[in-house]
């Protein structure tokens, strides 16, 4: 297996609150991982720490190693701006730039890079969009705020804006929980089609939508990793009773 | 029923009180723009429009004309605010994002003093100690180095147009500061987030999602310091030099329609004298309107081309 992200002994604190406890895992490259377990069980905890997004709150704690591409993220040499440009992340509630055009808010993260050309820049909007399946929906408004699409629409332009930067890894917390059926199954069409590209870590409380998404699957509970492995085999045969219980209803 | 109908007339009485007191407010504005234009008839009546145009203020010749006044006022007061709003700005962004928490917490907590601290004593350290300096120091240097430039030319007198516009940056720094950092904190986490997760460094993450997502509320505060400038007597009238005249020059004594009104209102020696001085008071008046309804307007224009989104 070709890892891409390897989580080692990862602990996360806040103040008091031990919110994930000696977590490890190893996430294969252009394959969707879900995490799934019920609310407050410290799945987005560990989504964040994947891009460094904890290091603005002053109260958490990281300790452990999770390994990017060889090099632990949270090395000291390493700077969590250019660890966020390889690691995006999408978030539960779309949060596109209200002031900017859609055009201006999927080129906003590439542009921190520096200058760019028009026609680059044009070319890496369109190739975005398309991506994302945005492109036919706002072609002919493309300098319109972002705010006048609909919820799904702007899920999926914080997508663009994300893929836009290049990144290696995708982080997704929740994507689709804010969002209409119909919406959500587009997300979880992209999300199938974005793993030959990147390597996907998706959170879900849906476990549905982590049975029809994901390649691996792994469960958590009460700041644990209960169990993880091939999605097909977590919702058929679960090694642990915790896992059985939590697929099939029983709790949570 | 019984219960409910209990409610309606609770609901019904409070809407009458509250629609009450709503529009005695709008009647006592009515009413002192009514007395305020009828005690301004002799003036409006023996200059019309050349009071506003005219300079000549001259109380003896029964000579009446406003323009130094409101040009003292406006000038000063945009001058003060075209230095306030980037240092506010500034100080904002190091309160809500740059500084540790603690820091913060006492840097806010000593600008909101500041913005209680009585226009009296900031005149009188105005006049004791910057006054004295800027004719000391910061003039003659002035004059020396830009004195070519008419802005900058003419004799070190202390009290100044220059005097005005430092001290009313002073004054108005506080309140600017202390909007635009409440704005600031309202940007939710989401957006900061958002920027962050792109690859913004803190810089970027300011440029791109906080002062965007912020700018009609900080645009709002910066009006209400406007507000608070052109409004300001005491401070200016004990640093401007009170001297009725247009000049280029900002070490050029000057005057302003609230510090008039003050000095000369107990003893205005005739009717048409505190009839001029009425009529200042209503220029007054309707500038600040009219700066407030530009800010509306400005205000209501950004918040709509950002959809509601910006709330
Ligand atoms: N910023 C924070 N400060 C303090 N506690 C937090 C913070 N974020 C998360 N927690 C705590 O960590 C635990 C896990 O939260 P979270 O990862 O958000 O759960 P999930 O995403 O699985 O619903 C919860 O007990 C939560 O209260
Ligand atoms: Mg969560």
């Amino acid at each position: 297996m070709n890892c891409k992200v390897q989580i080692d002994k990862l602990n996360i604190h806040f103040g008091q609150t031990h919110a994930v406890k000696d977590v490890s895992m190893d996430i294969a490259a252009n394959s969707v991982t879900a995490i799934i377990g019920p609310s407050g069980c410290g799945k987005s905890t560990v989504l964040r720490s994947i891009n460094r997004m904890h290091d603005m709150t002053p109260s958490a704690r990281v300790s452990g190693r999770i390994i990017l591409d060889g090099s632990d993220i949270y090395d000291r040499s390493l700077d969590p701006v250019s660890i966020r440009r390889r690691v995006g992340m999408v978030f539960q509630k779309p949060n596109p730039f209200p002031a900017m055009s859609i055009y201006d808010n999927v080129i906003a993260g590439y542009k921190l890079n520096g200058l760019l050309v028009k026609k680059e820049a044009d070319q890496i909007v369109e190739s975005s969009l398309q991506r994302v399946a945005l492109w036919d929906e706002v072609k002919d408004r493309l300098h319109r705020s972002a705010m006048d699409l609909s919820g799904g629409q702007q899920q999926r332009l914080c997508i663009a804006r994300t893929i836009a930067v290049r990144p290696e890894v995708i982080l997704m917390d929740e994507p689709a929980s804010a969002l209409d059926p119909l919406s959500t199954l587009k997300i979880e069409e992209l999300v199938e089609e974005l793993k030959e590209k990147y390597t996907i870590i998706i959170v879900t409380h849906n476990m549905q939508q982590a049975a029809r998404v994901s390649d691996v699957t792994a469960f958590f509970y009460l700041g644990e990793m209960v169990e993880m492995g091939p999605t097909k085999k977590m919702f058929t045969t679960p090694e642990k009773k915790q896992t059985e219980d939590y697929i099939t209803g029983r709790f949570g | 029923m019984v219960n409910s109908d209990k409610h309606r007339n609770g609901d019904a009485l409070f809407k009458g009180i509250a629609q009450f007191f709503a529009l005695s407010i709008i009647a006592i504005l009515l009413l002192m723009t009514y007395r305020m234009v009828a005690e301004s008839m002799p003036s409006i009546r023996a200059f019309g429009v050349s009071f506003i145009s005219g300079s000549n203020w001259d109380a003896v010749q029964g000579q009446f004309a406003a323009l130094p006044y409101l040009y003292g006022s406006v000038v000063s007061s945009l001058l003060a605010l075209l230095l306030a709003a980037p240092l506010s700005l500034g100080c904002a962004l190091f309160i809500t994002e740059l500084a540790p928490k603690r820091l913060g917490v006492a840097i806010a907590t000593l600008v909101e003093l500041l913005a209680a601290i009585p226009s009296v004593i900031y005149g009188l350290w105005g006049i004791m100690v910057m006054v004295p300096w800027l004719q000391s120091t910061v003039q003659p240097f002035l004059i020396e180095h830009f004195g070519f430039i008419p802005l900058f030319s003419g004799a070190p007198y202390g009290v100044s147009m220059l005097a005005a516009v430092f001290i009313l940056m002073i004054m108005i720094i506080p309140i600017i500061t202390s909007i635009t950092k409440e704005v600031l904190l309202a940007v939710p986490q989401s957006q900061k987030e958002a920027a962050l997760a792109l690859g913004a460094t803190r810089w970027e993450m300011i440029r791109i999602a906080v002062l965007p997502y912020g700018r009609s509320g900080m645009l709002g505060a910066v009006i209400l310091g406007l507000g608070r400038a052109i409004g300001e007597t005491m401070a200016v009238t004990m640093v401007i030099g009170n001297t009725p005249q247009i000049s280029l020059s900002l070490l050029a004594p000057a005057y302003t329609m609230p510090s008039v009104i003050a000095n000369e209102f107990a003893e205005a020696s005739s009717k048409l004298h505190s009839a001029a001085l009425m009529e200042i008071g209503l220029i007054l008046l309707v500038v600040t309107l009219i700066v407030n309804s530009l800010a509306r307007l400005l205000l209501w224009s950004v918040s709509r081309k950002l959809g509601g989104g910006a709330k």
